[in-house]
């Protein structure tokens, strides 16, 4: 049986932004490899659009499942990620120099994109259960930092340093959401600091090279440097209202690199200008403070976790994919939640969605 | 279920905590948004009419430098392989407009039809729409002057200058340098080639492969900025391609075209080396291929030829292809012999011509016997059952060991890709390999290196120059300077020594002479390897492609792929060698009289031209 109360709390807010953000997707991804010719329908978008069909599945399926329940096996989910990061290590497809994907028969699915949720889950689990109002120590704490420090290790061997980099990111944020001690937070901030110069002489000499390009993609006019440029232009070019749905030229003549990945913003905001791109960061924007606010009134810690983990994924995937286009930071794989291209960051994106209503229909449960 | 409302402990979650966590957040989320703001508005509003001006000419694009690749030399300066530019028209189909036109004029200027040029677009077309297509490869400098002074006629016409790799001595060093090919999807995937792109070329054999990593130099290339005809307006940032490095081989190119013409017309190779520094002096497989065939192109029929060929061109059989090493292998039985005290110098066996072992004769390939023989002479006359005894008072084991310490059935470490290791039996290999124990009479073939057996013709000629000198193995070496581009010295090989062996100064002295028999003494079986004024000592061997009970004796009489193969190895000059050489040729039948002579020349050739020459050249200097 159904309680009755779910559906009375059902969060309509999310839904509509969850729709709306889909539709901005599916226009842009459309835009963006149709290049130009109307009628034209690229194999890419329909395999995105097929990923949605199976991402509501998967969201309904969410929904209906107690996230409280989650709790129980969110360890086993994080050992389940980690193997099959093992696995895309050893048996993994090389796609241009990386092994990111695991191939299951026809379909090939990126473990890095999972461990996003599973990270979230894994780490709300454990905070949850070690809250104290004196604050955690560095010994209460190791095992999160042992657990985001694994399956990272191996992201970044793929290598994949914008996804590693999203988990340091999201561990970090629900870190500072548990009550640590300020003397353990600075002992890791210096720890950081004195990590990332050993962690360099280790690196062979062409990892080195990645890591200066990505840091100044200046250096890399051929490469980098050149997609920024390219992106730029796509971005300046749109104005106050942009050229019109598929019109952008930048994206049409494939300037732009990897234009359905991670510089779909770029197709946007050629496309749709200054007033398209800004609703659609305050759609972004709606959808992030939304969530906090579905925080504010849950009266359960691992559902907190949860929130403010999927919380922070939506907000350093935006932030930083966004300023990365534009040219404000390095340019690091990271896509756009929603709207880049990808058939497991769909599921994610879907999943997370479905935890988030979960938690927001619940959140009366406890009165 | 948790009541929250319940009194804090020190354990229980304080959500006034979280919240005012949840609240501090937002207030970080929102500047961040506002930046993003701030960041679309400068570049859409302030610098907007900027970008919409260059978005208009779409004319941002990237031109990429290939960098030369490192040249190869010989020991001497030689020029082995260099780069000769190629000019190829192509054309930007974005740009070409209208598109007829541009064809039209094109296909005058070309000699094509245009029907052919728009086949070949249609068929590379999938590239993204600024590559340029490739229309003509390798058009001449006349040509390239017209087309530039007619340009404005074609627009979108691009003509690229492509530094083409040309093989100097083509066949002859063929297996040496090996070739070019595009980077396959298998090696894309790989981490050595992990910074490659699809299309790359990359070296596929040989040298090229080896030493790709020093060859290649570093891409290059420009952003630039077009006009709406695609022609270069402004160029914004440039990056220079950076040479790779030349290579200068330990190979004497003269010494190594010699030893190509002497083994034209069979199926063989030829090593030769300097046995104090194991450098390659000619290493040559027959029959050969031309490199330069990779880089233009092959059709169809001329790769097959190539690669199905049943005299396998395709091959290195210097270092890929296994022998049994024959009656070259008794220098091994004999130092085994001598150092394990089995036998001594004094040592006599009777050779009637056959030795009875069990319920069977196995036969000396002289009918009538050598009588009465020493270690010295059964070297020189090659003696069968000399070795036959010494190998069954060693064993197979035993003797297994000396042939490892001379490197046998181990790759030498050359470094070329693809190498085979050989294979020395022992009797736990053959029970592991076959299950059956090993037989005392398998002894007497391994004692004269048959059975079992293999080697390569390499392997072979380490062996030979570490008797020479005076029981060093070497690891060979083909490369032995890597220069920068502008000339410095980045690495240099003197030699490579992989270890010394345990073997008497004695023992080698009674080898060296009872191989200085073999070319000098009144009877030995590589008489046809003397040269005057030059003191050669070497062995021949017969290898049989078949064991001689099974196919008569009548050699004459059999079809040319069941004939054995010949071996000789030597070195040379006797008191202080200088070279040692290892020839195979297959189905060559008697190493004394198919192989023997080719050493000799190569030899000769050797001693005569650089070794000679250096020592005149050092006199002339010093006088």
């Amino acid at each position: 049986m159904i309680d009755r109360r779910l559906v009375q709390h059902f969060d309509w807010v999310l839904l509509v932004g969850l729709v709306l953000l889909i539709m901005v997707g599916l226009t842009t991804l459309y835009s963006a490899t149709s290049v130009g010719k109307v009628g034209v329908v690229s194999n890419i978008f329909y395999k995105q659009l097929s990923w949605y069909g199976v991402g509501w599945i998967v969201l309904i399926v969410v929904l209906f499942f107690d996230y409280r329940k989650s709790e129980s096996y969110a360890y086993w989910l994080y050992v389940g990620i980690v193997l099959m990061l093992v696995g895309v290590l050893i048996a993994g497809r090389h796609v241009a120099g990386a092994r990111r994907w695991l191939g299951l028969g026809p379909i090939a699915f990126q473990p890095s994109e999972m461990m996003k949720i599973v990270i979230i889950l894994a780490l709300s689990k454990f905070y949850s259960k070690r809250v104290s109002i004196h604050g955690l120590g560095i010994r209460d704490i190791w095992p999160a930092i042992l657990m985001t420090a694994i399956p990272f290790g191996l992201i970044l061997k793929q290598p994949d340093l914008g996804t590693g980099l999203i988990l340091v990111l999201i561990a970090s944020s629900m870190t500072l959401l548990a009550r640590v001690k300020k003397g353990v937070l600075l002992a890791l901030c210096l720890t950081g600091l004195v990590v990332l110069p050993a962690g360099w002489l280790v690196l062979k000499e062409y990892q080195r090279q990645r890591i200066v390009t990505f840091l100044s993609p200046e250096r890399d006019p051929l490469g980098a440097g050149y997609h920024i440029i390219q992106s730029k232009i796509a971005v300046g070019s749109g104005q106050l209202v942009g050229k019109g749905f598929m019109k952008g030229t930048q994206n049409v003549l494939s300037f732009l690199p990897e234009q359905h990945t991670d510089f779909i913003f770029s197709v946007l905001a050629e496309d749709w200008g200054l007033i398209g791109s800004f609703i659609v960061l305050l759609l972004f924007l709606s959808v992030i403070v939304w969530s906090l606010n579905i925080g504010h009134q849950c009266r359960d810690a691992y559902g907190i976790f949860v929130i403010y983990g999927i919380s922070s994924l939506f907000f350093w995937e935006v932030s930083i994919n966004v300023a990365m286009v534009m040219g404000m930071v390095p340019v690091v794989g990271i896509p756009l939640p929603f709207v880049s291209y990808g058939g497991t960051a769909v599921l994610v994106m879907m999943t997370s969605m479905g935890l988030l209503m979960n938690i927001s229909m619940r959140r009366f449960l406890f009165e | 279920m948790t009541n929250p409302k319940r009194l804090l402990s020190s354990q229980t979650p304080d959500f006034d905590w979280y919240r005012k966590r949840l609240f501090v957040s937002a207030c970080i989320v929102l500047p961040v948004f506002a930046a993003l703001f701030f960041r679309l508005l400068y570049l859409q509003i302030i610098e907007g009419d900027y970008f919409k001006q260059l978005s208009e000419n779409n004319c941002i694009r990237i031109q990429n430098f290939d960098s030369p690749r490192g040249l190869i030399f010989d020991r001497n300066g030689v020029l082995l392989v260099d780069n000769q530019p190629s000019y190829d028209a192509g054309l930007v189909l974005k740009d070409a407009k209208p598109l007829g036109q541009a064809l039209q004029h094109l296909a005058t200027y070309l000699d094509l039809s245009e029907d052919e040029i728009e086949q070949t677009i249609e068929r590379k077309k999938s590239l993204a729409a600024l590559k340029p297509i490739t229309i003509k490869e390798n058009i001449s400098r006349n040509l390239l002057g017209f087309l530039e002074a007619n340009r404005y006629d074609i627009p979108g016409l691009v003509v690229d200058v492509r530094l083409k790799r040309r093989y100097v001595y083509a066949d002859t060093t063929a297996h040496i340098l090996g070739y070019l090919g595009e980077v396959s999807s298998a090696e894309l995937a790989g981490e050595r080639f992990m910074a490659y792109r699809r299309g790359d070329i990359v070296g596929k054999y040989g040298i090229e492969r080896s030493y790709e990593d020093i060859l290649k130099g570093v891409r290059g290339g420009r952003q630039i900025v077009v006009d709406a005809r695609g022609r270069l307006s402004t160029v914004l940032d440039t990056i220079a391609s950076v040479p790779g490095s030349n290579l200068f081989l330990s190979i004497d190119a003269t010494l190594q075209q010699k030893a190509e013409s002497l083994l034209s017309g069979t199926v063989g190779a030829v090593v030769a080396i300097e046995p104090f520094s194991g450098k390659v002096l000619a290493m040559v497989s027959s029959p050969s291929f031309d490199p330069n065939h990779f880089i233009d192109g092959m059709s169809r029929e001329q790769w097959e030829q190539l690669s199905k060929n049943r005299q396998r061109p395709l091959e290195n059989k210097a270092i890929q292809a296994e022998y049994p090493p024959a009656s070259t292998y008794k220098i091994v039985t004999a130092i085994a012999g001598l150092e394990e005290g089995v036998i001594d110098e004094k040592t006599t066996f009777n050779c009637p011509g056959y030795l009875k072992f069990g319920d069977r004769d196995y036969r000396c390939w002289r009918k009538g016997g050598h009588g009465t023989v020493n270690v010295i002479r059964a070297l020189a006359e090659s003696c069968d059952v000399f070795f036959y005894q010494t190998g069954l008072r060693l064993g197979v084991d035993r003797l297994a060991t000396y042939a490892k310490a001379f490197g046998l059935g181990a790759p030498s470490g050359i470094h070329l890709d693809g190498e085979a290791s050989g294979l020395i039996p022992t009797s736990s290999w053959k029970k592991k390999k076959t299950g059956v124990p090993w037989q005392m009479g398998e002894t007497l073939s391994i004692a004269i290196g048959q059975g079992y057996n293999m080697v390569t013709p390499l392997q072979n000629a380490l062996v030979i120059a570490a008797i020479a000198n005076g029981g060093y193995l070497m690891t060979p070496v083909l490369v032995e300077r890597i220069e920068s581009p502008e000339g410095d010295i980045l690495e240099e090989t003197r030699s490579a020594v992989k270890g010394k062996m345990a073997i008497s100064a004695k023992t080698l002295g009674l080898v060296q002479k009872g191989l200085w028999e073999a070319v000098n003494g009144p009877s030995g079986t590589a008489r046809l390897a003397r040269l005057d004024n030059i003191g050669v000592a070497g062995k021949t061997g017969t290898a049989q492609v078949f064991s001689r009970k099974s196919s008569g004796s009548d050699e004459e009489r059999r079809a040319l792929h069941l004939r054995s193969h010949a071996w000789f190895v030597a070195y040379a000059p006797f008191s202080s060698p200088k070279i040692a050489v290892s020839v195979i040729v297959e189905h060559g039948e008697h190493g004394a009289s198919a192989a023997a002579p080719i050493a000799a020349e190569m030899i000769k050739t050797y001693l005569e031209t650089s070794v000679g020459k250096a020592i005149i050249d050092e006199a002339k200097q010093q006088g």
